[in-house]
């Protein structure tokens, strides 16, 4: 395996980093650093800069200013294998189930018979197995956030970031995703949640990061920050006001 | 009337007793249009792709040139391929003028803007879907471009029927380059010009039916392929 695959992406690092669109700043942050073991919700209002400071932190998109580092380096190609980013919306490859998870496999530089067997034990831990042959575009919204969960997992990451994983399912698919972040916890595997839902962050958050106008207004235990919100922009989120 | 049926009749008669003269027409014409196409999705498919995922100076000029290209005259695309393949052409010393292959040069010519413009837009479509995901999987470029070209292949299947229509339907060109010469580069339609010119109207019907069935089935394979594959969410 080549060298700068074996290499940890931990930490992952944004300095000074600026996006700026028709005049208006979208994000604007000194200073983030992504992790920490237990589960980091990234809460805030619609349009905050959520997901493009994922985005900008995952290396999908550049910043204008600033600089985002995996382990002290520009984020590198290979360097995806150990980053687990479920996407808002799943994108699935045009072929079932199953296939969709034994591409991802066979990307890592792992063998067929691996990644069937691989593939395999995911669906069944994903509660997918009678679905693995079905179009992966053909499942419904459960079982696509579940099969792509397990797509962001069968790699083994490092890291895991979800970007409202939840959102407008069904409890059962509600509680599957749940279980399996809380699993994750237990395996000391660092999970970056971004969720609307205040009720999950209590449950499920170690840390929660706040952002409002694409800045960081609050990183704190999740404790913390729910019993005494430190801004009053998260007092007006908590209690649902614009 | 009875003329008409008499005609209508002796086309299927010469069909359905597989005249040799006709299967031979027939089967230079399935030869060159093939051939063609196969040419032009080498060269198209890339082409699109290239023009679908890379940036660069001046790729919307190339996209319109490329769309305005897929209207090339026939006769024209004939008259330029007839002035460099003739003896006095820069490409005379092939003596390609008058031989299948120049035919198959027309036709490649007119096919290939079909299919790469047909092909970018397909893929630039998905890639839009894709690229993100195909980064976070870690592909490399050409893995990436491999990866949408297998996602499009039902997309791409249309493309390449496209530009099977345009070549079994050509006429201009391969007469000018081909020359319609008997046994040699006698193709469906410029028999079916010729014959209709000279009132044998049985050759032109029975050549004309056939061509449509041709390009009936490869149509019914090709919808009834994507019907299936959409239906199943593989398209």
């Amino acid at each position: 395996m080549p060298e700068n695959q074996l290499q940890t992406i931990l930490p992952v690092q944004g300095k000074g980093l600026k996006i700026i669109r028709n005049a208006r700043v979208l994000v604007d942050i000194e200073d983030i650093e992504l992790g920490r073991q237990g589960v980091t919700s990234v809460i805030g209002h619609n349009g905050a800069g959520k997901t493009l400071l994922l985005k900008l932190l995952t290396g999908l998109i550049r910043p204008d200013q600033g600089v985002v580092t995996w382990n002290g380096k520009a984020p590198w190609r290979e360097g995806y294998a150990k980053l687990g980013y479920m996407k808002q919306n799943a994108v699935m490859l045009r072929r079932s189930a199953k296939a969709n998870l034994e591409f991802v496999v066979r990307q890592a530089g792992l063998d067929h018979i691996t990644g069937i067997s691989r593939a395999k034990i995911a669906l069944e831990k994903a509660g997918l197995s009678h679905i693995a042959n079905t179009s992966a575009r053909l499942l419904s919204g459960g079982e696509k956030q579940r099969l792509s969960l397990a797509r962001v997992l069968i790699g083994e990451p490092e890291i895991v970031i979800l970007d409202e994983p939840t959102a407008g399912l069904d409890p059962v698919s509600l509680r599957a995703i749940e279980n399996t972040i809380a699993d994750l916890r237990k395996k000391a595997i660092p999970v970056v949640l971004v969720t609307h839902d205040i009720a999950q962050a209590r449950r499920l958050s170690d840390f929660v990061m706040f952002v409002d106008q694409g800045k960081i207004l609050a990183h704190l235990p999740a404790d913390e920050f729910f019993s005494i919100p430190p801004c009053i922009e998260a007092d007006r989120f908590l209690n649902g006001i614009m | 009337m009875s003329d008409n049926s008499n005609t209508i009749w002796n086309a299927f008669a010469l069909v359905a007793t597989f005249d040799a003269d006709l299967y031979e027409i027939i089967l230079l014409s399935l030869k060159v249009s093939l051939s063609a196409v196969v040419i032009a999705c080498f060269i198209g498919i890339p082409a699109g792709a290239f023009l679908a995922t890379v940036n660069f100076p001046g790729r919307n000029l190339v996209n319109i040139l490329l769309n305005a290209m897929m209207g090339l005259p026939p006769v024209v695309v004939g008259l330029i391929l007839y002035l460099l393949l003739s003896a006095s052409g820069p490409a005379g010393v092939l003596r390609l003028l008058y031989t299948p292959s120049a035919m198959i040069i027309a036709q490649t010519v007119l096919v290939t803007p079909i299919v790469a413009a047909l092909a970018r837009q397909s893929l630039e479509e998905l890639n839009t879907e894709y690229s993100e995901q195909f980064k976070l999987f870690g592909l490399t470029r050409l893995g990436a471009l491999s990866t949408l070209m297998w996602e499009a292949r039902f997309n791409l299947l249309t493309a390449v029927l496209a530009g099977f229509g345009r070549a079994s339907a050509e006429v201009g060109a391969v007469l000018m380059v081909g020359g319609n010469i008997d046994h040699l580069t006698r193709v469906m339609t410029t028999t079916i010009a010729l014959e209709t010119s000279r009132g044998n109207l049985a050759v032109a019907l029975g050549l004309g039916m056939v061509l449509l069935l041709i390009s009936l089935g490869v149509n019914a394979l090709v919808y009834g392929l994507r019907l299936l594959a959409g239906r199943a969410k593989y398209a």
